[in-house]
């Protein structure tokens, strides 16, 4: 059951996603930071997957999650450290925005092979499953990801040997500029749950609640050692495939109909979820305008941090392929 | 000292290293026995639990042992032959290989992967080797033994290793035998061993081709061809020094792996003694590997196109 400051924990995290989200896509337009994906719109599936672990529960990213890691711990500093490529920076300035991992809070990271994380999030189930630690992971993976082979390979082990994990899809619709009508034989891609003998749901992945009540039934059936679950959570994406690239366009490619988008921002995670603390009375105007101010500040310190930091010397780059 | 098949030194170090730590299991496919008994009985001693059996998933069981070992593990993964490394190319190089690194180093990686080459009239798709594949990937060691001894010792290092380690083994090497203490031993990796002491031509050969350069120096010997056999046993990293050592005493090169030739272990020792040891040498180095064709089945045709002793003989007889 959700306390009021489990939810306002919720409210504040989105908000604070977004904020990194928006300010990476502007300063990656001023030229201060490299091209980008955008998870925009998309924090209501995060933050109520984390809000269903525990602290030492693991949690592996969306490929569209630079910022994922905040629901699970991530201090902002380190996470724009890292995208400005420095030192500090929660990789040491080697991973970037499309490996964000941070193993201290259970954050596997993420991987820039789609579909390559479900394999490694399945093996970490299997190591907790080995050495009774009672853990849980939650493995995601994009509707793009969900049709490469490691997909089924993953399910398959996962159902066979009952193990801790639970995989979500974020489905936004889109793999790039191919649409989920083009890639996918099923209307639900929960419906593939049923070829591994697991349970599969599909749930509105802009409501945060709704995410958190089936991911936490999910994690504890796992917990409980009755095996791995598929929750699919349909969302849609806000921004183009990466920072530069239209809405709706790509290279001249028009790939979505003109206004989805924009419907899309009107179904926005954050402010249903304002709307329903308000209504229900948990936040006052007043509080959900501090939050605001604070998480704007706290993103503003994290960017003045980043640049503040020293650069690598080159030949660092030839450190940390192997330890000793 | 009591003397073992390689199969056997294989099956004890795995045996030994499962009862030493708890965090080892091992996991492939036919894991029951493995093809060629490497595997047997583990099983029945230590349970599914710790010898798991895999569907036929190479990419995503290789996926797995890389997640058991950020996990808390240190597992061994089991491709039963080599040709199927290729179907986990993307967990091997664009995984385990660089995570480490991409990561900033906040996790290690201990894994132990293990193939075998075979071939035998199995053609194309059964017969190749994978060294050269992943020797061109970064972040993996890569071990290639050619004793019972080294293979021991070799493998329990690669098992003890905190970073991931492939090792080859080959079908014609499993009924080998050699001397193998009783007691628990490791072989550091990167080491290199000079198999046999010689002065006027040094043959760099790996695993099976080390075992047709002791023959091929036999039947040399007689004709007071004096050759020196270096095995590095490590592929990845590799004992460049004792390579250059022996070199610079003999003046002349013979590189040998029984796999495909190009862009190879081969191309990579000789580009090496090209660039550090160019004074010493009085003669071309030569490359000894196999014809540059997948291997056929017929058995005549096979034997041309691997590594055979008369290539050895030649290639050092061209040298002198």
């Amino acid at each position: 059951m959700l306390s009021n400051d489990d939810l306002k924990w919720m409210y504040r995290m989105m908000l604070l996603m977004r904020e990194s989200e928006e300010k990476a896509i502007m300063l990656s337009k001023k030229g201060e930071l490299p091209t980008l994906l955008s998870g925009s719109g998309e924090e209501a599936i995060p933050v109520g997957i984390c809000a269903s672990l525990h602290p030492d529960d693991y949690f592996q990213p969306h490929h569209r999650g630079m910022s994922d890691g905040l629901a699970k711990g991530l201090d902002p500093k380190l996470l724009f450290a890292e995208c400005y490529g420095k030192p500090a920076g929660i990789c040491k300035g080697k991973g970037g925005n499309m490996h964000i991992a941070d193993f201290q809070h259970g954050n596997i990271g993420i991987y820039a092979i789609l579909g390559a994380g479900l394999p490694i999030s399945t093996g970490v189930a299997l190591a907790q499953k080995m050495q009774k630690t009672n853990r849980v992971i939650v493995a995601m993976i994009g509707d793009g990801g969900s049709s490469e082979g490691t997909f089924h390979e993953s399910l398959n082990m996962a159902a066979i040997w009952k193990l801790p994990i639970v995989y979500v899809v974020q489905n936004n619709q889109y793999a790039m500029t191919t649409s989920v009508s083009d890639a996918i034989s099923v209307k639900d891609i929960s419906d593939r749950a049923k070829s591994y003998g697991i349970p599969g749901a599909t749930i509105d992945g802009t409501d945060v609640l709704a995410v958190y009540e089936t991911v936490y039934e999910a994690v504890e059936r796992a917990r409980r050692g009755d095996g791995p679950s598929l929750v699919e959570c349909k969302t849609m994406r806000w921004y183009g495939h990466h920072s530069g690239a239209g809405d709706d366009e790509q290279m001249g490619w028009r790939y979505r109909p003109e206004g989805e988008a924009e419907k899309a921002r009107e179904n926005d995670p954050i402010t249903k979820l304002e709307k329903y603390l308000l209504d229900k009375q948990i936040l006052t105007e007043k509080e959900a305008e501090d939050i605001k101010q604070s998480v704007k500040k706290e993103i503003e310190d994290a960017v003045t941090f980043a640049k503040s930091c020293p650069d690598p010397k080159p030949e660092d780059a030839l450190k940390g392929l192997f330890t000793e | 000292m009591r003397e073992i098949m390689f199969v056997q030194a294989i099956n004890e170090a795995l045996r030994e290293e499962l009862k030493r730590d708890e965090k080892v299991f091992i996991m492939g496919e036919d894991i029951h026995t493995g093809v060629f008994g490497q595997t047997r009985g583990l099983f029945e001693e230590f349970g599914g639990e710790r010898v798991r059996n895999t569907p036929l998933a190479e990419l995503s069981f290789t996926g797995v042992g890389i997640g058991a070992a950020m996990g808390g593990m240190r597992p061994i993964v089991e491709y039963m032959f080599s040709d199927l490394v290729l179907l986990a190319l993307d967990q091997l190089a664009n995984q385990a290989g660089k995570l480490r690194y991409i990561f900033g180093e906040q996790i290690n990686f201990p894994v132990t992967f293990r193939t075998m080459n075979i071939g035998g009239g199995a053609a194309g798709q059964h017969s190749d080797s994978a060294v050269s594949y992943l020797m061109h990937s970064m972040g993996l060691k890569i071990i290639m033994p050619s004793t019972p001894y080294d293979a021991k010792g070799l493998l329990k290092s690669a098992i003890r290793d905190d970073n991931p380690v492939v090792y080859f083994d080959e079908a014609k090497l499993m009924m080998r035998k050699g001397e193998v203490p009783e007691e628990d031993y490791t072989i550091p990796i990167g080491k290199g061993d000079i198999k046999r002491e010689g002065k006027d031509v040094t043959v760099v050969a790996v695993g099976f081709a080390e075992l047709l350069a002791e023959s091929a120096a036999e039947k040399l010997a007689k004709e007071n061809i004096s050759v020196e056999i270096v095995d590095p046993r490590t592929i990845v990293p590799l004992d460049e020094e004792i390579i250059l050592n022996s070199v610079k005493k003999t003046g002349r090169l013979v590189v040998c792996i029984d796999e495909q030739p190009v862009s190879s272990f081969t191309s990579e020792v000789a580009a090496i003694v090209a660039d550090k040891g160019f004074e010493f040498l009085k003669a071309p180095i030569k490359r000894v590997a196999r014809e540059n064709v997948p291997v056929p089945h017929s058995a005549i045709m096979e034997n041309y196109v691997v590594l055979n002793e008369d290539k050895v003989i030649k290639a050092i007889r061209d040298v002198l």
